[in-house]
């Protein structure tokens, strides 16, 4: 048994001294037979039961015949009237948490406690079995719980409300009918009691928006007596704005003065719930943001981190929305860039980020560069990202945010942290024409000194592709040669394929690049020299690989245009012989996988065509699969692919859904169809289109599917050809027609002989929408101006009573599928009317803005404005004919 | 938001990040192994502050409020949208009671010395994650009140009379 539990004064400076040392569940567990000896000892039975509460406290679980055995004994100490004991014996049996024929055993000893002399023993009984209980006993001790939530003890009361409240997940009809209870006692004078009692009031009633309404209507008018009350009564009256806003035609917002006049509450946690909910409101104006941005102001001083943090956190969020409004605190906010605190500093950093404008910029940078030094990591990416969307706004001052990421990036830093920084460079590259070549120039500096072997290989794949197209593509080389002398293998390898791109793209360069090639011919890594011996035939232009300049490019740059699945299936199934592998036997279809393979059940294919895998990121994947089938390979680019549309329902026997993949001259339905049967395969599917709604088009292919095994998704192909960059539009009827043979589950087999079927699908059309692409502009105002006047066209509409404005919006935005700038698709929700910005490219290239301007008057009725610019006039009509037509 | 203030968990760790005591109201973390790393995640992110007053940090989208005393380190644990203000009062509260139930001798030694206080301390301030009570007179009287054998309710008691039979208590308390 563990007996270390000695007590000596004169210990002190033994640091590893603990009561517990050595301590033992066995031990604790034979100690514990203490509490069934006839003459109780209350100390020695509080003792045994810290051991068995520390135990468990530090993890150590008890076996279910442990924990059975450690409750019945603890049930006996019931018999001992020491208080002390008592309260452990409670705390126990909670850790314990008894099974419900266990509870019964103890059920009688708490209800005699529920109703003892001692408050104590009454509370902590009532907080103990209402833990404990279920539903059917709860039913007989309703009645002690009811008058204790009006007991003149606050303790008592506390117990019983704050278990009401728990009680409420798993109970709620029982706990409903108390009412009248908890009611009376929100006027308690106790200041936790009225908490408690508030906050399970508003649960009970909180899908009552009237009752809420009263009940805060009321309080607000009285006095709540405790902080924590208040706060929770904050919340219920923003809730109750929110809901009402909607109704509010015009004129102040209902409670108003109520938040504001918390504001000027004595305790703090009373005026930040108070400022931090004006802040939240929806629609928030700057006359209402004013008082609370002012509180929060003076908190920003304050000698209390917690209340720094959470009016700079809170100023934080203002400033994604109303960044103006925080323009007052930019001094005081400055001042906590050297904050002691360094979730304070940071967070004080990104709102000056958010909130800084163009002039304020380079002494920003001068001050986060002293900051960014002795922070961890984690607040550095969130800093670099702040710097990065700051760097997109003001593309102009992108060389001090450029030369900052590179001083950062050449300081020590953990991989996620140096990761943020290379992806912001390269973002500003693609996005800032003008910062690419600093950009560059800064990643090289990079890899000459990395650590990261990953990063090295992302920004030598990068400078392949950028590299070769800038003003003086020679500068790179040394750069990318040191790597192959300096790097581990798979740096090499990839700096020597960075090197061909260069040789292939820049004729000057060419003779250098080879000789430089020939000396990785003799590397000590096989992959290393593999690379440098085909890239070397290949550029050296007497090769066999490549046979023109074009190819050449194309297998460098290109991607690779084969699944990586297919590619795989095929390496596996080749076996080493004379024979060559040849690339181009690898099938470009997704190709359903044979049956034999799919035996476990519920294994998806994972390949990049299969349709339920990120239909919306697949355009370059949809691309390469059309490309891949010679009767499209006529048609020209892809302009469009649509998201898949589902032609059947949920849950049926074949789940069929649709992508549109427009052309300039032709419209291509790829049907991906999926068999939910395993009794059956199918063969030769074929969807048969009605297109006898749809005028224009005329069918001019059809690819069908040769299978279709069980839960292993294939496509099948309809083409259509329509009027050369015409948006024309129509509806479709789809049949999907097939052989269905009968599989034998045992084993996967299918019969020789089919039998034809067929299976009627849901209507298609094709609309307006699917002619635009979604593309934004970045500055909407600029790119107005610049497309000029020459070929606007503007027009009125009435769109008749609408649901509500926002709603009226979208339609509008739907219809054209364009995309929308700068947020203007968010609504306030009490806004007459609202100014919508969209951009996009219409089939044919052509970039298209529109400014719809919308108004909505008392009956709901809603009218909208429309000035369409593009470069063609043609495209400004179509526009207005969408919406003439929708 | 609407919803009453609730804590996630209370930690009371020693210098070096190892138990005390500590309490789960939430399953965030639901295998120990989960609030193990938990706890060193929290120790280790904090424990080159110079927490002797309240601190806050954001921590994996919580919010920690803590303050260390002597080789005691004290956190409390909410979600990211609670008022930060109302988590610290629970800090308050907590260390509070803790100092008066030690008579203002905090650390390690005489927290686990007394961990049956400090126990009956955490059941008191908060219940299945709802704050039961912050003031901290308050919470220690309760808590030492449980050694008053059929003394009556508390309010009969100074708390000082409470607190001297509480110590009473404890030094018979653990230790034959």
């Amino acid at each position: 048994m563990a007996e270390p539990l000695v007590k000596k004064d004169d210990d002190r400076d033994d640091e590893d001294y603990s009561p517990f040392l050595g301590i033992e569940k066995g031990a604790v567990l034979q100690e514990a037979r203490v509490f069934n000896d006839p003459q109780l000892d209350a100390r020695r039975c509080s003792q045994v039961i810290t051991k068995l509460l520390y135990l468990l406290n530090q993890g150590e679980t008890f076996t279910k015949v442990e924990a059975t055995e450690v409750f019945f004994a603890v049930t006996k100490l019931f018999q001992s009237k020491d208080t002390g004991l008592r309260r452990m014996v409670y705390l126990m049996i909670k850790e314990l948490s008894p099974s419900a024929d266990e509870v019964i055993i103890v059920t009688s000893s708490l209800m005699k406690d529920m109703n003892s002399k001692t408050d104590m023993y009454r509370a902590n009984a009532i907080r103990v079995l209402c833990r404990i209980t279920d539903g059917t006993l709860l039913t007989q001790i309703e009645r002690y719980l009811k008058q204790a939530i009006v007991d003149k003890n606050p303790v008592v009361a506390s117990a019983a409300l704050v278990s009401g409240i728990h009680l409420l997940q798993t109970n709620p009809e029982i706990v409903k009918r108390w009412s009248n209870e908890v009611q009376e006692a929100v006027q308690s004078r106790a200041a936790l009691v009225q908490f408690h009692a508030l906050a399970l009031l508003h649960q009970i009633r909180q899908n009552d928006r009237l009752a809420v309404s009263k009940l805060v209507t009321s309080l607000t008018r009285g006095s709540v007596r405790s902080p924590l009350a208040q706060c929770l009564l904050i919340r219920y009256t923003s809730q109750v704005i929110r809901e009402s806003s909607m109704n509010m035609q015009t004129g102040d917002r209902p409670f108003f003065d109520f938040l504001e006049a918390c504001l000027r509450h004595k305790a703090e946690m009373v005026i930040f719930e108070a400022a931090r909910a004006i802040t939240e409101l929806s629609g928030v104006t700057s006359r209402e943001l004013t008082p609370a941005i002012t509180v929060l102001q003076l908190f920003l001083s304050s000698s209390k981190p917690v209340l720094r943090f959470a009016a700079v956190r809170t100023l934080n969020k203002v400033a994604m929305t109303h960044p103006l409004a925080v323009t007052n605190c930019n001094i005081d906010m400055e001042s906590l860039i050297s904050d002691q605190n360094r979730s304070i500093a940071t967070l004080a950093i990104t709102t000056l980020l958010k909130t800084g404008n163009e002039s304020s910029v380079d002494r920003l940078m001068k001050q986060i560069t002293n900051f960014m030094s002795d922070i961890a990591d984690e607040f550095k990416i969130v800093v670099v990202e702040a710097i990065r969307s700051l760097c997109l706004k003001f593309p102009l001052k992108y060389r001090s945010l450029m030369n900052f990421l590179s001083s950062i990036l050449r300081e020590e830093g953990g991989f996620d942290y140096k990761k943020a920084i290379v992806d912001s460079i390269v973002i500003l590259i693609r996005d800032i024409p003008e910062a690419k070549e600093s950009g560059l120039f800064h990643l090289c500096e990079f890899i000459e000194d990395c650590e990261f072997t990953y990063l090295s290989t992302q920004i030598l794949h990068f400078l392949g592709n950028e590299g070769p197209k800038t003003s003086d593509p020679s500068k790179y080389i040394r750069y990318i040669y040191n790597r192959v002398i300096l790097e581990n293998a798979t740096v090499r390898a990839s700096a020597v394929s960075t090197l061909a791109k260069f040789g292939a793209f820049v004729d000057s360069l060419k003779p250098r690049i080879f000789v430089l090639l020939r000396r990785c011919l003799y590397d000590s890594d096989d992959e290393v020299r593999d690379r440098a011996t085909l890239y070397l035939n290949m550029i050296g232009g007497d090769g066999l690989v490549g046979e023109t300049d074009k190819d050449v490019k194309e297998f460098l740059f290109g991607s690779l245009d084969v699944p990586l699945v297919n590619l795989e299936t095929s390496l596996r199934n080749y076996e080493s012989s004379e024979e060559p592998f040849d690339i181009s036997t690898v099938p470009k279809e997704v190709k359903s996988q044979p049956h034999a393979e799919k035996k476990a059940p519920g294994k998806k294919p994972t390949g990049l065509g299969a349709p339920t895998t990120g239909p919306t990121s697949a355009v370059d994947s949809y691309e390469k699969l059309l490309l891949s089938i010679p009767e499209f390979a006529g048609f020209g680019e892809l302009f469009k692919s649509s998201a898949p549309v589902e032609l059947t329902e949920a849950e049926t026997e074949y789940a069929v859904n649709v992508v549109k993949h427009i052309y300039d001259g032709h419209v291509v339905f790829q049907y991906n169809c999926t068999n939910t049967i395993p009794e059956q395969l199918l063969e030769n599917v074929t969807v048969f289109v009605d297109a006898s709604e749809a005028e224009e088009f005329s069918e001019v292919a059809s690819k069908p599917l040769r299978t279709l095994p069980y839960d292993s998704p294939g496509q099948s192909f309809v083409a259509f050809e329509k009027p050369e960059g015409v948006p024309a539009v129509g509806k479709f009827s789809n049949l999907l027609k097939f052989i269905v043979k009968e599989v034998d589950p045992a084993t996967g087999e299918a019969d020789e002989e089919g039998v034809e079927d067929e299976y009627q699908l849901e209507d298609l059309e094709v609309v307006a929408a699917d002619y635009m692409l979604k593309v934004g502009v970045s500055n909407f105002k600029n790119a107005w101006d610049n497309m000029g006047a020459d070929c606007e066209r503007v027009d009125e509409y009435g769109l008749g009573v609408r649901e509500s404005l926002a709603e009226a919006v979208s339609a509008a935005i739907n219809i054209l599928g364009m995309q929308t700038c700068e947020g203007t698709d968010v609504v306030p929700s009490n806004a007459r009317s609202h100014t919508c910005l969209l951009s996009g490219v219409f089939i044919g290239n052509v970039k298209v803005l529109a400014r719809i301007s919308f108004g909505i008057d008392g009956p709901k009725q809603v009218a909208m404005k429309l000035a369409v610019r593009s470069e063609d006039q043609a495209v400004s009509d179509a526009i207005h004919e969408i919406v003439a037509n929708g | 938001m609407e919803a009453c203030p609730s804590i996630k968990n209370i930690l009371l760790l020693d210098s070096e990040g190892k138990r005390v005591a500590v309490k789960y109201y939430t399953d965030d973390w639901p295998t120990l192994a989960a609030k193990l790393a938990n706890e060193k995640s929290v120790f280790t992110k904090t424990m080159k502050t110079n927490a002797r007053s309240e601190e806050i940090a954001m921590l994996d989208n919580y919010i920690v409020v803590y303050k260390f005393v002597q080789d005691l380190h004290f956190f409390v644990t909410a979600g990211d949208d609670e008022n930060e203000l109302i988590i610290a009062t629970v800090l308050q509260g907590f260390v509070d009671a803790v100092g008066l139930l030690l008579r203002n001798e905090v650390d390690k030694r005489m927290a686990l010395e007394n961990l049956d206080l400090i126990l009956l301390c955490l059941d008191e301030i908060v219940d299945g994650g709802i704050i039961l009570e912050t003031d901290a007179s308050v919470i220690a009287g309760k808590v030492a009140s449980h050694g008053l054998e059929g003394a009556g309710s508390l309010s009969e008691q100074t708390i000082s009379q409470a607190l001297a039979t509480a110590r009473e208590h404890l030094a018979r308390s653990l230790l034959k």
